[in-house]
């Protein structure tokens, strides 16, 4: 007779733990906690196979989820407890959301029995985390927890990435259950990757093989279809000129002859200029956010758009297009490729060359390039961004350091910055050098933190002091929550309302934390503190003392177009 | 302001909990306000079905509104239609004194005018029931109360079923189903 194969009966702790693993994960950002000790038990014995950090608030658990899911292409794990625990990750999950992170976030749940009854630490999780995820699911018995795990997997990182939470009930962390693991293939109401309909291929490569200005948009889309090489392909067939938006960047290398530069409010004069002017507008993996748009009513109109997205609620959603492309990227644009013919547009091109001359002039050189006054935040990035070669992984928090780091760090490779995007959340720069560092732990890490965003998530210096995380971090220190007091500036007659800031001292914080720290506020110790800094084994936090009243320019007014575009010209306000 | 149009959306969803609560977000987030709503198992099995009617001012905002309900992973299928598309219908119950019912004939004229039912007398009250659109239910609604008295009232959501031949639903299935069998072949 034919022995059958025995199927183990364990803990749907261990099931989780085993089910994990099954998935290829191998490091998880967690907290544990009352209602997630079992869990946290059956992970004891996996030491060797699961790399768990034990971040210092549950929050950082996520944003570290999120940098390392951006820098290795796998999902990112979170494991952490009921009630509060699961409630502070609520702004890591929304800005996963945002952004199309692939996440998955377990959180313990109180046993089943309790469910409803208010028990200590019980917070209805499903109930909040279903508008910010992808799928939310409460697991109540332990026979469901591989299914579960294995769905959660296949919804987070198929299609259009995003966070997945499974809140599992302790009762089915300990129960007992026969443990098979099947990966999930197929979800019947659930369709990833849209059939690709050919009318629409052939239709987009007639408008781009007609067209004699296209300019194309690069989002975050290419990144995360892996759409890289396919992208390159597609853009130097057609020799057409191209724009990031801020997650798009670093899908093609800033080097690149075809790179116009950033798109949006604090994007580049030329890109933001030639929207509004090229005749086809090839947006490829991006959602027309309002911070690339402005006002919609005066975006692109004289040009025909082609859209190209795996997400069909995407199309039409902010600006009507002419063509949708819909599907995965990496399928769809090498299918468009294949339909163009060889062009040159090198006039074309040629035409965003004096609006770069002009921001150079306006903006960039002194913004990079001062020779006096107080340190400027650009001029900071731009030399860590030269001194690493220009292939360091670039991880901002949020507000002027962000746009300054979108702007002026370069990039050779593919995922390499890391930023929160949509949600736009101060506090998420630390941690998520954390996550980058063990995604990919041969690059180098530097992570732009300014003096608000960086105490909010401060705390995380433990986890980098316990762990030894090898981050470079540099605080731009101007002593003001910086983008608001520069819109207060701009647009509210100088009135500085709650936006200074009293510090403490940033060092001293650092060597508490057994993590070097060195003070930065003379220009000319500028360029010896980063080498020391890059060279130094470990981690370290340089901090900068910058131009309090730093401000990023171009910008164009919220719900404005190019025509309000402002440089900081002495005869305007600012500078 | 524009004039608004009523909108009837139909959802097919899997069976699973808390999908009422991810369709509501989305109405909530877009400041729609639900007019009726109306759920049951479809005719396959573990598949249910809502039926939802809003206003909108503009059809766009129903596409945008419909495909973010599509995005959600338990969702099988939404649409949208308006009333030309569709046969649809509401149903309403009415409570009278069974005194009053007896004092006049003026009930039984109402019954036959608006072509309700009476389903159930007893000595305290008497139950009548009418099928129909809303004017329809709320016409007698109207007469009741201003002649009779009404002691309770409830409508139900409406309910609609397309005008065109093909039933939708079923024709995406058969295709998933493929689907899935290609899929599975291609992993094997």
């Amino acid at each position: 007779m034919e022995e059958k194969p025995t199927i183990p009966i364990i803990t749907g702790s261990e099931a989780l733990i085993r089910s994990l693993i099954n998935e290829g994960v191998d490091t998880i950002f967690g907290y544990p906690g009352g209602a997630a000790i079992p869990i946290f038990d059956a992970l004891y014995d996996h030491k060797n196979e699961i790399n768990h950090i034990l971040v210092r608030h549950e929050q950082g658990a996520v944003h570290a989820a999120e940098g390392y899911a951006r820098v290795s292409k796998k999902v990112g794990v979170v494991l952490v407890t009921s009630g509060p625990g699961a409630t502070n990750t609520i702004t890591g999950i929304t800005d996963a959301m945002m952004d199309s992170i692939p996440l998955v976030v377990i959180t313990g749940q109180v046993a089943s029995s309790l469910l409803g009854t208010d028990a200590f630490q019980e917070a209805d999780v499903i109930g909040i985390t279903q508008p910010i995820t992808k799928w939310a699911y409460q697991i109540r018995r332990a026979e469901d927890i591989a299914w579960a795990v294995s769905r959660a997997f296949y919804i987070a990182a198929s299609g259009r990435p995003g966070p997945v939470v499974l809140d599992i009930a302790k009762d089915a962390q300990n129960n007992k259950t026969p443990y098979m693991y099947q990966k999930t293939t197929f979800i019947r109401s659930y369709q990833p990757t849209p059939d690709i309909d050919e009318e629409s291929i052939k239709k987009a490569a007639e408008l781009i093989n007609q067209a004699k200005k296209p300019f194309a948009l690069v989002g975050h889309g290419v990144i995360l279809g892996n759409a890289e090489n396919e992208l390159k392909e597609f853009l130097e067939k057609a020799d057409i000129p191209f724009a990031s938006t801020v997650l798009g960047l670093s899908a093609m290398p800033s080097s690149h002859p075809l790179n116009c530069g950033m798109l949006g409010m604090h994007g580049n004069i030329g890109p933001n200029m030639k929207t509004n002017e090229c005749d086809v507008l090839i947006a490829i993996g991006m959602r027309f956010d309002d911070r690339v748009t402005g006002n919609p009513n005066t975006y692109a109109k004289q040009a025909k758009i082609i859209h190209f997205d795996i997400d069909p609620a995407e199309i039409d959603k902010n600006i009507k297009v002419d063509v949708k492309v819909i599907g995965d990227v990496k399928e769809t644009l090498p299918q468009v490729t294949r339909l163009l013919k060889e062009n040159s547009h090198k006039d074309w091109l040629a035409e965003f060359k004096p609006h770069e001359e002009r921001e150079y002039e306006k903006v960039i050189k002194d913004e990079l390039y001062p020779t006096s006054g107080e340190i400027k935040m650009g001029e900071v990035i731009n030399k860590v961004s030269e001194a690493t070669g220009n292939d360091a992984i670039c991880v901002t928090d949020v507000g002027q350091n962000q746009m300054m780091g979108a702007r002026y760090f370069k990039f050779s490779q593919s995922r390499s910055l890391v930023t929160s995007g949509g949600l736009g959340t101060m506090g998420f720069g630390l941690p998520a050098a954390i996550g980058a560092k063990y995604g990919a732990p041969d690059r180098t890490v530097c992570v732009f933190v300014g003096d608000g965003g960086f105490q909010m998530t401060i705390q995380e210096l433990g986890t980098i002091m316990e762990y030894g995380v090898d981050v470079k971090i540099i605080l731009l220190n101007n002593n003001y929550l910086g983008m608001v007091r520069q819109w207060q500036e701009l647009f509210y007659d100088e009135r500085y309302s709650e936006t200074h800031m009293k510090n403490p001292d940033f060092v001293k914080i650092a060597e508490a934390y057994g993590i070097k720290g060195r003070k930065v506020t003379q220009r000319e110790e500028l360029d010896d503190a980063i080498s020391e800094m890059l060279n130094h084994k470990g981690p370290y936090l340089l901090e900068v003392k910058v131009e309090t009243k730093g401000m990023v320019y171009p910008m164009i007014p919220a719900g404005g177009n190019i025509t309000n575009i402002l440089l900081g010209e002495k005869n305007g306000k600012g500078n | 302001m524009q004039e608004k149009t009523l909108y009837t959306i139909t959802i097919f969803s899997e069976n699973t909990v808390g999908v009422l609560n991810q369709i509501a977000t989305i109405f909530t987030r877009r400041q729609l306000n639900i007019e009726t709503l109306s759920v049951s198992p479809s005719a396959i099995k573990g598949i249910h079905k809502f039926t939802i009617t809003t206003f909108a001012e503009t059809e766009e905002v129903m596409k945008k509104l419909v495909n973010q309900i599509d995005k959600r992973v338990d969702i099988l299928k939404a649409y949208y239609n308006t009333n030309d598309d569709l046969v649809h219908q509401e149903i309403a119950l009415y409570k009278i004194e069974t005194e009053k019912l007896l004092a006049t004939s003026q009930v039984e004229d109402l019954v036959r005018k608006h072509n309700a039912l009476i389903l159930d007398v007893n000595e305290h009250s008497t139950v009548i029931q009418k099928t129909g659109h809303y004017e329809d239910t709320q016409a007698l609604f109207d007469e009741l109360a201003q002649r009779i008295g009404v002691l309770q009232f409830v409508r139900s959501g409406r309910i609609a079923i397309t005008k065109s031949r093909v039933e939708r639903l079923s024709d995406m299935l058969e295709k998933l189903k493929e689907k899935e069998e290609k899929i599975k072949r291609k992993n094997s």
